[in-house]
């Protein structure tokens, strides 16, 4: 099982199924340099570069899907997924309802997500909970190595929409990139676990709509994706020094989402706590509240998620995201109730 | 405006620049540094052309441009420095950049300078006689679909809006004219706009040719578009990898070419036609990439302007020597607190 990085199990995801398989085509914006050794594998034929018109090429992406190919559609960021929102909401997302079943639109959207590296509000955002209201997109976010390339193994496989979002923080090759490319008097705040890890030799999957366990405990149950799932982690290590425990919940599917999971810790626990780098309102931590209302649970409940427009300055951004110190001081007040 | 007006502008362009560019480098600024530099005799052939009322809608690269407007340099370094008394508060960063009594805004995402300057013009038409309003952006930014609705609607409405459309050859990382179809001056003619095209690296070209276009906004005939060309010489952004592949192959490139290779030679995928072509295009990028201008180099738009000046060499000197004061003064008081001078 050798070890890689987040965003080398992706690429190799990608490689192992274009190989398998010849209807994916990959497209995306510098996809020439971005995807050099797909493009000296496959050709331009299946590694197309796209001028940035993201509006015209998700567009072409759907009506390409709904003709036999199937393509992976490659964002520099899921900020940028607005260009293309027609797109994604009223085609990609509605061709399988509106054909009554009879017509799909399998196709992976490939979207870099989230902050933590200081580029301000409109390339930090992670959007899930936005994009996951959408009926007919199925939403998954990949917080290790392993599930980045189980996850986009199964997208690949997928006979409908997906969208894979691969936190820019935990992937090295976007934060050289974006971040630190030709200096080294930045840091960043990268959990290794998440960055690194090993992947199985052997193709393998991960299962949509299942959620992992990341660490079992009885007091509070903590539920997050991406890099809030190790900022939950670190805390729940620290809790664990005042006697406060805690279950980690690692979604890793948002739509369709792994109720029972949920349901089944928070049933033990009796307290919810969700950790959130997308937006607070209207989005994950209120749809997992209305999941155990639903089951006819009460939990003891808090939120730490994103509460505005993400800031540029590192300290400022540090404070908006959720960090260890807000997760740990609303669990504390959580298991204290 | 004479040269010597035009090339002191050029220079607190490229000063700031290289003094962000520091910054950056010591660690201070954070995320994505998009420099302009080689956009210095477009930003102050078209910008020193604007006053009070004009509007200014920016892209991810947009420092020549504000600087050139006049937008105070301490309050624009505190931005990128991340501190509250920065021009946004430390909110901003480089890539959102506003200053309201400049009306003058910035955007990352490409293409969308082009329908906030539409909404400058509109409410300029209105509110603010004779004023405009100036899109700055790039070649890959004009395949964007609100780029090419804008120049619809520019024209639909007859709006006082000058695009200017930077070509530095390169939309981020792809040449520009791999994924572009047709000539941008052709385009923008097409949708009815007054269309003119300039050597971006001679300001006093630059100067003319968007006055023209200006003075014809102006007085009320509707939108124009100048394309200048100019080189691009700090790559899409500081650190860029490609340029520094292009640039050190051995040391920058090696992983990836390991990579490239290993792929090329690995079993199922595409014919030898596929991989050869494959690879081809590739190399070219590479070779487009290395080939490209660097600074005080030829092709260096402050070369050139420079030169221009020769018969003024001491009025040249003044300048530089005023300017350097200036920007150094600037970085010195932005890092008053930073427990840091300016030449750490």
């Amino acid at each position: 099982m050798p070890d890689m990085t987040l965003g080398q199990a992706v690429d190799r995801a990608i490689e192992d199924a274009m190989a398998r398989d010849d209807s994916i085509v990959l497209i995306g914006e510098d996809a020439p340099m971005l995807r050099a050794p797909l493009l000296a594998r496959f050709g331009a034929d299946r590694i197309l570069a796209a001028p940035i018109s993201e509006s015209a090429f998700f567009g072409a992406a759907a009506g390409a899907a709904m003709a036999g190919l199937r393509p992976v559609v490659e964002l520099y960021m899921v900020d940028f997924i607005a260009v293309a929102f027609d797109a994604v909401l009223n085609h990609i997302a509605k061709v399988e309802r509106f054909s009554g079943g009879k017509w799909k639109a399998p196709l992976v959207i490939r979207a870099p997500s989230g902050g933590g590296y200081g580029d301000g509000g409109q390339h930090g955002q992670s959007l899930w909970g936005t994009l996951a209201s959408i009926p007919g997109l199925t939403v998954v976010v990949a917080s290790t190595p392993a599930d980045a390339y189980g996850l986009m193994t199964t997208a690949l496989g997928h006979d409908g929409p997906v969208i894979f979002m691969e936190p820019k923080l935990l992937s090295e090759k976007w934060l050289e990139f974006l971040g630190s490319g030709g200096r080294d008097t930045v840091t960043f705040d990268v959990p290794a676990e998440g960055a690194v890890g090993s992947v199985p030799k052997q193709p393998h999957t991960t299962p949509f709509g299942k959620a992992a366990v990341r660490r079992e405990g009885g007091d509070v149950t903590i539920a997050s994706v991406a890099v809030g799932v190790h900022r939950a982690l670190e805390a729940a290590e620290k809790l664990h020094g005042s006697n406060v425990s805690c279950e980690v919940i690692d979604l890793r599917s948002l739509r369709p989402l792994d109720v029972e999971t949920i349901v089944e810790s928070v049933a033990k626990t009796g307290r919810l706590l969700v950790v959130d780098e997308d937006y607070r309102e209207f989005g994950l931590a209120g749809e997992l509240a209305a999941v155990c209302l639903e089951a006819g649970l009460s939990p003891r409940y808090a939120r730490v998620c994103v509460e505005d427009t993400l800031p540029y300055a590192r300290h400022l951004e540090d404070a908006a995201l959720p960090n260890v110190d807000r997760i740990v001081e609303a669990a504390t007040s959580l298991a204290d109730a | 405006m004479e040269l010597i007006g035009l090339y002191r502008e050029m220079l607190r362009a490229r000063s700031y620049e290289l003094a962000v560019e520091d910054l950056w480098h010591r660690g201070l600024i954070a995320g994505e540094m998009h420099l302009g530099t080689g956009e210095e005799a477009v930003a102050a052939g078209v910008v020193t052309l604007l006053g009070d009322g004009d509007g200014l809608a920016l892209t991810h690269r947009c420092s020549p441009a504000l600087v050139v407007r006049g937008v105070p340099i301490v309050p624009m370094l505190r931005e990128l420095l991340g501190c509250e008394d920065g021009l946004c508060g430390g909110h901003g960063g480089h890539m959102h950049l506003f200053s309201r009594e400049h009306m003058a805004a910035t955007s990352g995402i490409v293409g969308a300078s082009l329908p906030t300057a539409a909404g400058f013009a509109l409410a300029n038409r209105r509110l603010r006689a004779n004023k405009v309003a100036v899109a700055f952006t790039g070649t890959g930014a004009m395949n964007s679909g609100m780029a090419l609705e804008t120049l619809n609607l520019a024209v639909a409405w007859s709006l006082p809006l000058i695009v200017v459309c930077i070509d530095n050859g390169w939309a981020i990382t792809t040449a520009s004219e791999a994924v572009t179809g047709g000539k941008l001056v052709d385009r923008a003619r097409a949708f009815g706009l007054r269309s003119d095209s300039v050597d971006g690296r001679d300001v006093r070209a630059v100067h003319k040719a968007a006055g023209k276009l200006i003075d014809f906004s102006r007085r009320g005939k509707g939108p124009a578009f100048l394309l200048a060309t100019c080189p691009r010489l700090d790559g899409h952004l500081l650190g860029d990898p490609l340029l520094r592949m292009a640039r050190q192959p051995v040391a920058e490139g090696k992983s990836t070419f390991a990579k490239v290779i290993s792929s090329a030679t690995s079993r199922g995928g595409g014919g030898l036609k596929d991989r050869a072509g494959g690879m081809t295009r590739m190399m070219s990028v590479m070779a487009k990439a290395r080939r490209g201008p660097t600074r005080e180099r030829r092709g260096d738009p402050m070369l050139a302007t420079r030169k221009a000046m020769k018969k003024n060499e001491s009025e040249r000197d003044r300048i530089d020597s005023e300017v350097a004061a200036e920007m150094e003064s600037a970085v010195e008081i932005a890092l008053a607190d930073f427990g840091e001078s300016a030449d750490a």
